[in-house]
């Protein structure tokens, strides 16, 4: 069944639309990442203009992480305290963020710029990830008891002053790293166009020790007020927000989220971080895929005085 | 489901008075109707067949009993300037090296024939009525530059136009009904752009070109669609903040109906 979407002037299929939203959905429910480094991808794989891909992804990942976050607040497994830290650290980052992303812009080769960035990030955090995930699945199948936390393995964030309690979150830390951690996934986020879940989960985990079920539901949380950010910025200056398409990928996406949030919660911690690590490998090796081996068609089109 | 529209012109009446009258010696004219003057493209839309009818003024009976006659259709979409990149390789990595812009690039360009290309006309005679996907003339920007990249550039434009639907051709879309009636049927892409599309009818006879006629036809998004677009260009934070209630609600909403604890 076709559909036409008002801003991207152009007629689509709904249901492929509603599959992607629901796969995409249910990762983002399980992983707590927003989804917005799938769903961009995938939308401009299905023709939609980039600009209009990068906010309407942006508008659709609200949708799925207020509905995963739900879940979680319901669950007791989102800390509401650690979250809003990360988020002031998050929108100072993204503030200059936006600032650098213009500059970037005003020199030229931005997307290269962006794509480099993608497979050196996803490559190393999904790399790091997979090899302790991988570890920690073979110390709990050898009958060893799978700790994160070993006593006395407290780093020199944890020698910083400013102390504060997340109790949910079973931490006392210094609120320097948090307030950090925030600015610097705000400022990658603005550049990259992502909520910067795909970051900030690995970091909370291995970080702050913030443990894992924790990890999904407070990330959820902030990455709603980054997307929410980020899809106000474009609709003002951009005018990119398709809300007919964003609503469809909602639609699938909100479904998904839920069986997503109850997948995730029947795995353990470590295998949760496994399935991450290979899904973020998968994404920085099909994105240098794209950067390294001769594209199928060299040339692109990109049409003046519109969008 | 394709939403077929006809588009109709009662011209039939006015030709069989002037046929009438016809000496030997008037030269053909052709001509093309259309009975709105506005396609409006709702919610629905998955492309279309847009049909259009038209007629030869003082057909030549022998000509046309023998079907030399030969009648090309062109719906045009409004002109854009247009980027042409091309990716080279750097340090092992594809990135955008060279490009070429070119001036007023129809964004769409459907035509309609009565028989195969080669079998009609002449290259040269394509080339000069800059007539057909693979003829159509492109201006670059740089009227300097180099031919032979020119002619590369231009190449991968209209193969990249052709890729994606926006440039489309019907062999066999014309089709006679009479002696001096025709109907032509040309595709509108999923994809096509709004604005003011020309349709332009070219007559061939004995494979030399006679005559060209043009209409203009709008395409227009119908109201909600419209309401939307027109909502994010004079509103645009509001629009923001409507499409970020939206998803909360959705969220909210899908939460509530999908709740799997």
């Amino acid at each position: 069944m076709g559909i036409y979407l008002p801003i991207a002037e152009m007629s689509v299929n709904v249901f492929v639309l509603l599959a992607m939203g629901a796969a995409v959905g249910f990762l983002s429910g399980m992983f707590g990442v927003g989804g917005g480094f799938l769903i961009t991808p995938l939308l401009i794989f299905y023709n939609i203009p980039p600009a209009i891909a990068v906010a309407t992804g942006a508008n659709q990942v609200i949708a799925s992480s207020f509905s995963g976050a739900l879940a979680h607040v319901k669950r007791g497994t989102l800390d509401f305290k650690l979250g809003t830290m990360l988020l002031i650290g998050g929108i100072a980052g993204s503030t200059v963020g936006a600032y650098v992303f213009a500059l970037l812009r005003s020199i030229g080769q931005l997307d290269l710029f962006i794509s480099l960035l993608y497979v050196a990030l996803l490559g190393t955090v999904g790399g790091l990830m997979m090899v302790e995930s991988v570890n920690a699945l073979r110390r709990t199948s050898s009958g060893a008891a799978p700790t994160m936390k070993k006593s006395g393995q407290h780093n020199w964030i944890h020698k910083l002053p400013l102390k504060m309690r997340f109790r949910t979150s079973k931490l006392f830390v210094s609120v320097i790293p948090v307030l950090g951690l925030g600015a610097a996934i705000g400022f990658l986020a603005a550049i990259m166009g992502v909520g910067g879940g795909f970051i900030m989960v690995p970091a909370l985990i291995y970080l702050l020790k913030v443990p894992t079920n924790v990890v999904v539901g407070t990330s959820l949380f902030q990455i709603i007020f980054v997307a929410a950010y980020t899809t106000l910025v474009h609709a003002t200056a951009n005018q990119t927000v398709d809300v007919v398409l964003a609503f469809v990928l909602m639609v699938g996406g909100v479904a998904g989220a839920q069986y997503g949030a109850k997948a995730g919660q029947k795995l353990r911690g470590e295998q949760l971080r496994a399935l991450l690590a290979a899904l973020v490998l998968a994404v920085a090796l099909r994105l240098a895929f794209d950067l390294f081996v001769r594209p199928a068609n060299l040339y692109s089109l990109t049409a003046l005085g519109g969008i | 489901m394709a939403l077929r529209r006809i588009v109709t012109a009662c011209l039939a009446c006015l030709l069989l008075a002037g046929g009438a009258e016809a000496q030997e010696q008037n030269p053909e004219n052709i001509e093309i109707g259309l009975s709105t003057d506005r396609v409006s493209i709702t919610s629905d839309f998955a492309g279309a067949d847009l049909t259009i009818f038209g007629a030869i003024d003082n057909p030549d009976p022998l000509i046309s009993r023998q079907g030399r006659y030969d009648i090309i259709v062109v719906l045009e979409g409004p002109a854009r300037p247009v980027v042409v990149r091309r990716k080279g390789r750097v340090l092992g990595m594809w990135i955008n090296t060279r490009s070429e812009t070119f001036l007023n690039v129809p964004i769409s360009y459907s035509v309609s024939t009565t028989r195969a290309f080669q079998d009609m006309t002449t290259p040269t005679s394509y080339k000069q009525l800059s007539l057909g996907p693979a003829n159509i003339y492109m201006e670059p920007e740089n009227k300097r530059a180099n031919p032979v990249t020119i002619q590369e550039f231009t190449e991968a434009l209209r193969d990249r136009k052709q890729a994606t639907g926006l440039y489309n051709e019907r062999i066999g879309g014309v089709q006679f009904l009479s002696q001096n009636l025709f109907r032509a049927t040309v595709e509108l892409a999923p994809n096509v752009p709004v604005g003011t599309h020309k349709a332009r009818a070219f007559l061939f006879r004995n494979g030399v070109f006679i005559k060209e006629t043009s209409a203009q036809l709008a395409i227009l998004k119908a109201g909600f669609e419209q309401s939307i677009f027109l909502a994010s260009r004079d509103y645009g934070f509001l629009y923001g903040v409507f499409a970020v209630l939206l998803a909360m609600l959705t969220g909210w909403l899908g939460r509530l109906i999908f709740r799997k604890d």
